[in-house]
């Protein structure tokens, strides 16, 4: 602690630990722990990570109090609390990354792709009828969501004042938090109701996912409409253009790009649903194409009943279900990048 | 030139939000009574949808409530409710109480720690997390978490056993409704994480540079200028969260194997299930008024979440009216 103190006292940083102090204490904490643990005989990379990252702030804290006082030594606690709850929270995702990548590129081949699983008992088949399934749902709740979602926003954003205005903005805020389920078993009614009991169709499970699916919708599309600029729509009124071409040639195409990344990221959220297409649209083992009658398997009902209903050799059945979770993992984060991609190539230039 | 007024009126009604304009006195063309209709309907139509989703879970929900318990294939319902849901309120309270403070932190981190450059890509990868289906998380919760505490809950058990929460003997999967809990967390971090960042971008700048220039370090500005800002919002944020954790089905129906116990024990093999994990298990194999049963126990489930999801969403607004930010 002296020679510190004795290095740093002369100028306007006086009474600060030198910056370099941070990294070399760090290192040496976590090189520290990664030797006694190795001397030990039970090397985790965790074990290593959370021991070092104890003794770096402890050390820490006492260089600190010891040269700079106890304000800034707070500072420093806070500065290394928030950051591991960082490090913390990044763990889960990577574990997550890297065991999907691992288990599931076991099967993550063509037959995966191209075979369904009618007739097939233990090893070999694939998920071809949930992919299928999955496009068609997804596909379906897509053409039932978007356009209302997107006219709900313009109501909100062009017309809307007054209490209906402000109650569908409420309501949609409070849709977006219905848990899958309920929506699932609203379809699952809806379609009792009308076709009979028993009933599961890819059209049941299409209308639980865009109860999901509308909310966000509106959400996205309406933070884009609200930041078009209003010269735009003030030049076109200029010009004598009826508003609802306005909001047709003018308003709409400005926010294009960002609707397009909304519907993505839309499409990116309920197109891992599982509970409510387990209810609504049930599983199978064939290919269905009618999304009007019959059961529909999608992609995480795959994974879902590949991982419940294990046959023999049940390895077969969860590398399966590994490789179903990564090709829903991969559609999802590819939908994101593009929908962000969308994002920043065409966003609209703003007016200042 | 009744367009002409039109547009005058257009002009002298900038407020800044781009509707509201075309006032009476001017003729209104076809096209757009036709198209404001279309959106009107389109609004109305998503309130229309809410409403039906309530009743149609009352109506069918309705014949477990009112038919005697004996013709019941699961017993009388109030038995049969309540241990999922004490399950399903323990499972997400934990799960907030774990998400919570880290969620929160890495909020700050990313609004105040990290380098000004690397903030938004920090967040993108923190939401990213958001993205993962829950499918998936519920495969990585039995297959790789569950092995990889299970020791953990043994050393618990062992050496904090003298506390109810942690008695055992504890399971020897690891598929425990700690476990859950932690996959909740992990689950609902992305959401707080999110609400709480775009809440500290409304703290007034001003207030945090004024108790930096009085000699306040980071920490303190932050205590002094934002967090009691924040607040309102940092908790309406947690409610979103206990919203999510509440409905989140699939995590919970892969990792545990309920039991219809009330139980707190966490690291035990008997433990409660949960609403929505209950419905998915039991959903293939009902029948009749089992069917009904289950919609009744989804309704409970809709008419709490949808009270945590109104409350937290009238403390945001309300906030938002109040903060000269936006």
């Amino acid at each position: 602690m002296a020679t510190l103190t004795r290095a740093t006292s002369a100028s306007l940083t006086s009474g600060r630990l030198p910056s370099w102090v941070t990294g070399l204490l760090l290192s040496v904490a976590i090189l520290g722990s990664a030797t006694f643990f190795l001397a030990v005989g039970s090397p985790g990379l965790l074990r290593i990570l959370f021991t070092g990252a104890l003794i770096f702030a402890s050390v820490m804290m006492v260089a600190s109090l010891a040269v700079e006082g106890r304000r800034r030594a707070k500072d420093r606690l806070s500065g290394i609390v928030v950051t591991s709850a960082f490090v913390l929270a990044l763990l889960p995702l990577i574990s997550l990354v890297l065991s999907v990548v691992r288990y599931g590129s076991q099967r993550f081949d063509l037959q995966f792709f191209i075979y369904s699983m009618r007739s097939v008992v233990g090893e070999g088949g694939g998920a071809a009828h949930a992919i299928t399934g999955t496009l068609w749902v997804t596909g379906l709740a897509t053409v039932i969501s978007v356009p209302i979602g997107i006219l709900a926003a313009i109501y909100l954003v062009e017309y809307g004042t007054g209490p209906l205005a402000r109650s569908i903005t409420f309501f949609v805020d409070v849709m977006t938090g219905i848990p899958s389920i309920v929506a699932g078993l609203f379809a699952y009614s809806v379609f009792v109701l009308i076709f009979g009991p028993g009933t599961e169709s890819g059209l049941a499970g299409a209308v639980a996912l865009s109860v999901l699916m509308m909310p966000v919708v509106v959400r996205s599309t309406e933070e884009l409409l609200r930041v078009v600029p209003n010269e735009l729509r003030e030049a076109a009124y200029a010009l004598g253009v009826p508003k609802w071409l306005t909001v047709l040639k003018v308003v709409l195409p400005t926010a294009l790009a960002g609707i397009v990344t909304g519907v993505m990221l839309a499409v990116a959220r309920v197109i891992g649903e599982t509970a409510p297409l387990l209810i609504a649209a049930g599983f199978t083992q064939s290919l269905n194409n009618n999304p009007l009658s019959g059961p529909m398997m999608t992609l995480p009902v795959f994974v879902y009943r590949s991982y419940v209903d294990q046959g023999s050799p049940a390895s077969a059945y969860l590398e399966r279900a590994w490789a179903g979770a990564l090709t829903l993992i991969l559609i999802v984060m590819i939908l994101n990048l593009a929908g962000r991609l969308v994002a920043a190539r065409f966003a609209p230039k703003s007016g200042r | 030139m009744p367009d002409f007024h039109g547009a005058v009126a257009s002009d002298v009604d900038d407020r800044g939000k781009g509707g509201t304009t075309i006032q009476h006195g001017t003729v209104r063309r076809l096209g757009d009574r036709v198209f404001q209709a279309l959106s009107t309907w389109s609004g109305v139509a998503i309130l229309i949808m809410l409403a039906l989703v309530a009743t149609f879970l009352v109506w069918q929900g309705m014949p477990a409530l009112t038919t005697p318990a004996d013709e019941l294939p699961y017993g009388a319902f109030p038995q049969f409710v309540a241990p999922l849901l004490f399950g399903t309120i323990w499972t997400a309270v934990l799960a907030l109480i774990m998400a919570v403070p880290v969620a929160v932190s890495v909020a700050l981190f990313i609004s105040y720690y990290a380098p000004r450059g690397l903030a938004a890509s920090l967040g993108y990868v923190i939401d990213l997390l958001a993205a993962v289906p829950s499918v998936v998380y519920g495969l990585w919760g039995i297959g790789v978490l569950a092995p990889a505490l299970q020791p953990s809950f043994v050393w618990l058990a062992r050496h904090l056993g003298f506390i109810p929460l942690f008695a055992g003997p504890p399971s020897g999967t690891g598929r425990t409704i700690l476990t859950v809990a932690v996959v909740l967390a992990v689950m609902i971090l992305p959401i707080v994480t999110a609400l709480s960042r775009e809440v500290f971008l409304q703290t007034p700048r001003l207030h945090e540079e004024a108790a930096l220039a009085l000699g306040a370090t980071r920490w303190e500005m932050i205590t002094i200028a934002v967090l009691p800002f924040a607040r309102p919002g940092i908790i309406s944020a947690s409610m979103l969260g206990l919203g999510r954790a509440l409905g989140e089905t699939m995590v919970v129906a892969m990792v545990l194997s309920p039991s219809a116990v009330i139980s707190f024990a966490l690291l035990t093999s008997q433990h409660p299930g949960t609403i929505a994990a209950n419905i998915v298990l039991s959903f293939p194999e009902s029948y009749g008024l089992g069917v009904n049963q289950l919609i009744a126990t989804g309704l409970v489930l809709f008419v709490i979440t949808l009270a945590v999801n109104m409350i937290a969403r009238g403390i945001v607004d309300r906030h938002r009216e109040f903060s000269g930010a936006n």
